[in-house]
């Protein structure tokens, strides 16, 4: 049944790339609107006049010296692939989805 | 008594008296060649196999590796080779801790049989100081819940009570420490997941400082809050591993460049027990309604204690904190959902493809993610991909950094005032299987005490001061 957190959640679902089956998208309707509402506090409490801090450190621009290291290995990176060729990861058609 | 004698009382021997031996005990023991590094590993294995079928706390186990790292240190020690103090003393990592050669699955079905070809920072140092690696201890699904009952792999059993919780999201490494399977363990803390199971087991964790210990080769679930850190039976021994983990690491850009302090000997001198001129804060907002009679009475013993060891106890409001757990509940899943985008299909792990309709990427992707994540991570993600989506980012995700500034200030006004604050870790002692698994807001609340300190990034510790129950402790 189409209600609107479930509608909610597909669309978010869709977003996410996150296949659903009809009963995960019911329990899930079930859990967001019961978590959202406990979580809406924050814009209560969050006043325009508050800063938002996204780090715990105060941090920007880190660098570090281009010294030359050994790379990883490539068959060790592709040994792990759920498929490769000639040293290269295959993946499904990217191109032309919608057509 | 006579020396011989006194020898034979206090030389470990193998088995069970082994087992039982603190890691600063072990250590000394293997400096002095009174045991070797392969009997200590030996005896942790034989532990394991016991006891590990009815606790389950690792997810696999390198015997032959640990054994061979156990002998590679007992040959150094004959030679006389300068060696780490920790050198033949064995370790646990929790599975999201990448280990090169070694299955590495965050608890996660998307990750079943992925041998990573690279090491963890913290890895790369716990083996050239030369512990032997016991294996990969169980925990939630990419690190996700309180409890080891969101892994893909079935949970871990509390030591203590097999029908109990160890904890999470580092269930496993915490009953491997509390089950002597284990004398040292990693962890990794996001909300809790270090401090709380140590409180619900009896042994002690510490999440330390953000950006302290290297994040490289922890598998990132919500990256501004994520640290490792020890689990161990004493403080000591949690100082020891913290000491050999922590200092900057030029492959994690939010590592801090300062020295690693003196943990252990800051351990020695608090266990000689003259905490005269510390000030100690209680939160008064961590400690009424919701404990449990018993958590509140073992705690209020601790402070007495803190008190008749000198130290000068005051109660410290930090009114925001009870906003924490809201703002974590967003600002987390937001994080993860996006960390979590790696997990495709397309380069390592599982990949499924959708059994009808054409075979795109997208829909590989979204078969893959369907199939692969349980219900907790999909429950996260969904909630951080909504918090964070066009119309609702200024008021969850937005806000929810807002709280995080104010929880910060909060820290900040009560360090004025007091070198260290302290609560309950956990509201409750371990809860039963199966109490809290179907209702995501009850197993959130668990975190309530232990999510203020991720936030702000400072250091947090739990230590158990009454069994069942722990208190916990945040500094500067």
């Amino acid at each position: 049944m189409s209600t609107p957190w479930r509608d909610e959640v597909a669309r978010v679902a869709a977003l996410a790339r996150i296949d659903l089956v009809p009963e995960e998208l019911d329990r899930l309707a079930g859990d967001l609107d019961v978590i959202v509402h406990a979580v809406a506090e924050v814009s209560r409490i969050a006043t325009p006049d508050v800063p938002a801090t996204s780090h715990p450190l105060p941090l920007s621009n880190v660098f570090r010296d281009d010294v030359p290291v050994t790379p990883l290995d490539r068959d060790e990176a592709l040994a792990a692939a759920p498929e490769a060729e000639a040293g290269m990861f295959v993946v499904p058609q990217i191109l032309g989805e919608d057509a | 008594m006579a020396a011989d004698d006194r020898t034979a009382d206090t030389r470990p021997r193998a088995g069970d008296d082994l087992i039982r031996l603190s890691a600063a005990d072990l250590a000394q023991a293997l400096t002095g060649g009174e045991v070797s590094s392969v009997e200590v590993t030996q005896a942790h294995l034989d532990r394991i196999e016991a006891v590990d079928p009815a606790v389950h706390a690792f997810l696999h186990v390198s015997a032959e590796d640990a054994l061979d790292t156990a002998r590679s240190v007992d040959r150094a020690r004959s030679a006389g080779e300068d060696l780490h103090p920790l050198a033949g003393v064995p370790i646990a990592l929790k599975d999201i801790v990448v280990t090169r050669g070694q299955p590495t699955t965050a608890g996660s079905r998307i990750l079943e049989g992925w041998i990573p070809p690279y090491d963890a920072t913290i890895v790369t140092k716990i083996k050239a100081a030369g512990l032997p690696v016991l294996g990969k201890t169980n925990m939630d699904e990419l690190a996700m819940g309180s409890s080891t009952e969101h892994s893909g792999y079935g949970n871990t059993h509390n030591p203590w009570d097999l029908d109990r919780i160890p904890g999470g999201s580092g269930g496993g490494s915490a009953a491997a420490v509390a089950a002597f399977e284990a004398p040292l363990a990693i962890g990794t803390d996001t909300g809790g997941s270090i401090r709380q199971p140590g409180a619900v087991t009896g042994t002690v964790g510490v999440k330390p400082t953000y950006g302290s210990v290297s994040r490289y080769g922890l598998i990132a679930m919500a990256s501004s809050l994520d640290q490792a850190g020890p689990a161990a039976r004493t403080v000591l021994d949690a100082a020891w591993l913290h000491q050999l983990i922590g200092g900057h690491d030029p492959l994690d850009s939010t590592s801090l460049t300062d020295p690693v302090p003196d943990l252990v000997g800051a351990a020695r001198r608090g266990a000689a027990g003259d905490l005269t001129g510390l000030r100690v804060g209680v939160v008064t907002q961590l400690g009424g309604e919701g404990y449990q009679q018993g958590v509140l009475d073992r705690f209020h013993e601790a402070l007495e204690m803190l008190t008749a060891a000198g130290a000068e106890v005051v109660e410290v409001s930090c009114p925001h904190f009870e906003h924490a757990l809201a703002a974590y509940y967003l600002i987390h899943p937001a994080e993860a959902s996006s960390n979590l985008a790696k997990f495709d299909g397309m380069r390592f792990g599982l990949r499924v493809e959708p059994t009808e309709g054409p075979v795109t990427a997208e829909r590989v992707m979204a078969a893959t993610r369907g199939q692969g994540f349980g219900a907790e991570v999909k429950r996260r993600i969904i909630l951080g991909t909504y918090a964070l989506s066009t119309g609702y980012y200024d008021a969850y995700y937005g806000s929810a950094q807002k709280v995080r500034t104010l929880v910060q200030r909060d820290f900040a006004a009560a360090f004025e005032r007091v070198d260290v604050l302290v609560s309950p870790t956990v509201p409750t002692t371990a809860f039963r299987l199966g109490e809290k698994v179907d209702d995501p807001l009850a197993m959130y609340l668990t975190d309530v005490a232990t999510i203020p300190v991720n936030l702000a990034g400072v250091p947090g510790i739990s230590v158990p001061p009454g069994w069942p129950t722990a208190c916990r402790s945040a500094s500067r």
